[in-house]
């Protein structure tokens, strides 16, 4: 057996970060590991597209260090929102930008037309090929971009809210999609603003609010004491099969009365 | 036929006739790049800084006129991207300072030093007057250039044109491509400069990408219909500009113009059509029906 598995891919070492003179993330600690499947929750401008940003190595650390893996491959797959959909590329063009590296010819090869049609295959988009990324609904959207992360083969996946805005079932299955890839061998980092319908599902979390608040399973950090640390409202946990189900009772009107 | 075989009889037409072809493909192919990242404004401002160059080597070293204004093409593109890194200003304001400088000493020498009027007006304007072989062996080469930086390039090129951010992180060395698509628009705006004119030199960096980004959604489609559109632009203004007696830049903006604001219209007339038929299934609007 070989631990190679369960070596550090990236580890923050007391990183800080932030944009312009602003900080953003402080004093954080953090390993990823190729057996993780880790969430981080937190509330709005909380830092975790920063960390995730952190992790990519796209921002470098103000302050601290970040040591990856050296044949460290990631992939990430953006939030929605900072995506440019009046760019014209179809489906197809943007799905092979995970093949960019070390190549001749610009136009793709039968086998790499092969792979990509097969990871859309897989996503069940393979007959929105050559349509334009604006042309799809924005469940579509996210797989497109986890199609070309999965084209990347990567250690290690990252995901930005890859369930905001979508239904029931596509939040299926996408989990189960990316449980299969955390079976066969991927690390996952995510963030999710969903606490019951996808945090809740993952082995473990991390709750940012400006820096860790607390890193534990969701058992451990789905309680009340760390939530209001994290997102700064008091809020009820009930438990639901073995799992905590997050209340949002506090509510502003009724306390008046 | 008549009207497109006389000018032809000249060989400074014939001169000009290729040169403008290749300008407007070479323009339209490298102004999709610009385009699509939004750095229209930077076409505008190389132009005007490049211009500084060229008089300076015009009035005092014609025959390196491509190397010396190249360099300080390059240079201006690099000081301005540094500028623009370095300083909270942003590239426009950091533009706004690198190039007007450059141009206004352009301007002044030609008018301390050179015999401002024809020569001063045809570097503005345009002018198929006096292309010599060099001038079009250099913008072929400049065309190979920029070519093969597409072509070996051409998924870097694309990635951190649609996300840099993400294209960094899976291993695209984003500032170096970005160097050299500054050095090839650098080249680019030295060898059409004589033809197209300074100041109408970025318009046709983005006329002819518009239209392309107009009639395709594929990144691949519009970079060879913009370099189609450019070349057309250029062959048709030139002949234009031949029996209007104008200079050549200016037919070949105004042709592009022209072909802008038809396919705008189709476009518009096209989806509007497709809008209606889409209501018909909408019952919400069935009332637009009757
Ligand atoms: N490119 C940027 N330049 C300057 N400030 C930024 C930039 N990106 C984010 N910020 C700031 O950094 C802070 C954290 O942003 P971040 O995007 O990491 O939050 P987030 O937790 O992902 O929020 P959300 O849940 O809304 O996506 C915010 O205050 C934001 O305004
Ligand atoms: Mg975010």
């Amino acid at each position: 057996m070989t631990n190679a598995a369960a070596e550090p891919l990236v580890t923050l070492d007391d990183v800080s970060a932030g944009y312009q003179d602003v900080l953003v993330l402080h004093d954080v600690n953090l390993t990823v590991r190729q057996t993780d499947f880790t969430g981080v929750v937190g509330p709005s401008g909380a830092g975790k597209t920063t960390l995730l940003r952190l992790l990519l190595g796209m921002l470098d650390p103000v302050a601290g260090s970040r040591i990856t893996r050296p044949d460290l491959r990631v992939a990430y797959v953006p939030q929605l929102e900072t995506v440019d959909w009046n760019f014209p590329v179809t489906v197809m063009e943007c799905v092979l930008m995970a093949r960019t590296e070390h190549r001749v010819w610009p136009w793709p090869s039968r086998a790499e037309r092969r792979d990509a049609l097969s990871v859309l295959d897989r996503l069940g988009i393979k007959d929105l090929a050559e349509r334009h990324i604006r042309e799809l609904s924005g469940g579509q959207q996210q797989r497109m971009f986890l199609a070309r992360a999965l084209l990347r083969e990567p250690h290690l996946l990252l995901l930005d809210e890859p369930t905001s805005g979508v239904d029931v079932n596509t939040r299926h299955d996408v989990l189960h999609l990316l449980g299969d890839l955390h079976q066969d061998g991927m690390g996952i980092v995510l963030t999710t603003h969903d606490l019951n319908g996808m945090a809740a599902h993952l082995p473990h979390l991390v709750c940012v609010n400006g820096h860790v608040v607390a890193e534990g399973s969701p058992r451990e950090v789905i309680v009340p004491s760390v939530l209001e640390e994290t997102f700064g409202a008091r809020l009820e946990v009930l438990e639901h099969l073995g799992m905590p189900v997050v209340v949002d009772s506090a509510h502003p009107l009724r306390s008046a009365g | 036929m008549d009207v497109l075989l006389e000018p032809l009889s000249f060989a400074f037409f014939q001169k000009g006739l290729l040169v403008a072809t290749l300008s407007g493909a070479l323009l339209g192919f490298i102004g999709v790049y610009i385009v699509l990242r939004g750095m229209s404004y930077i076409g505008h401002g190389l132009s005007h800084a490049i211009f500084g160059g060229y008089a300076a080597m015009q009035l005092f070293a014609a025959q390196l006129y491509v190397l010396g204004a190249g360099l300080w093409g390059i240079a201006s593109a690099i000081a301005i991207t540094a500028v623009a890194r370095r300083s909270r200003l942003g590239a426009d304001a950091a533009i706004g300072v690198v190039t007007t400088a450059s141009f206004a000493l352009g301007v002044a020498l030609f008018s301390k030093f050179g015999s401002s009027g024809p020569a001063f007006d045809n570097a503005l304007f345009g002018s198929i007057l006096g292309i010599t072989n060099t001038q079009i062996v250099w913008l072929i080469a400049v065309m190979v250039f920029a070519g093969a930086v597409v072509f070996f390039r051409y998924r870097e090129l694309l990635f951190t044109t649609f996300d840099p951010d993400v294209a960094r992180a899976s291993g695209v060395h984003v500032a170096r491509i970005e160097g050299l698509l500054m050095v090839v628009l650098s080249l680019s705006i030295l060898v059409t400069l004589t033809v197209i004119g300074v100041t109408l030199v970025a318009a046709m960096l983005v006329i002819p990408a518009v239209v392309a980004r107009m009639l395709t959604d594929s990144f691949g489609r519009m970079l060879a219909i913009s370099t189609v559109v450019g070349s057309a632009c250029g062959l048709v203004g030139m002949y234009l500009s031949y029996y209007a007696g104008v200079p050549s830049g200016t037919m070949i903006v105004l042709v592009g113009a022209a072909v802008f604001l038809v396919v705008l219209g189709i476009t518009t007339l096209r989806r509007h059509s497709h809008r209606i038929i889409v209501d018909d299934h909408a019952p919400a609007r069935a009332t637009v029906k009757a």
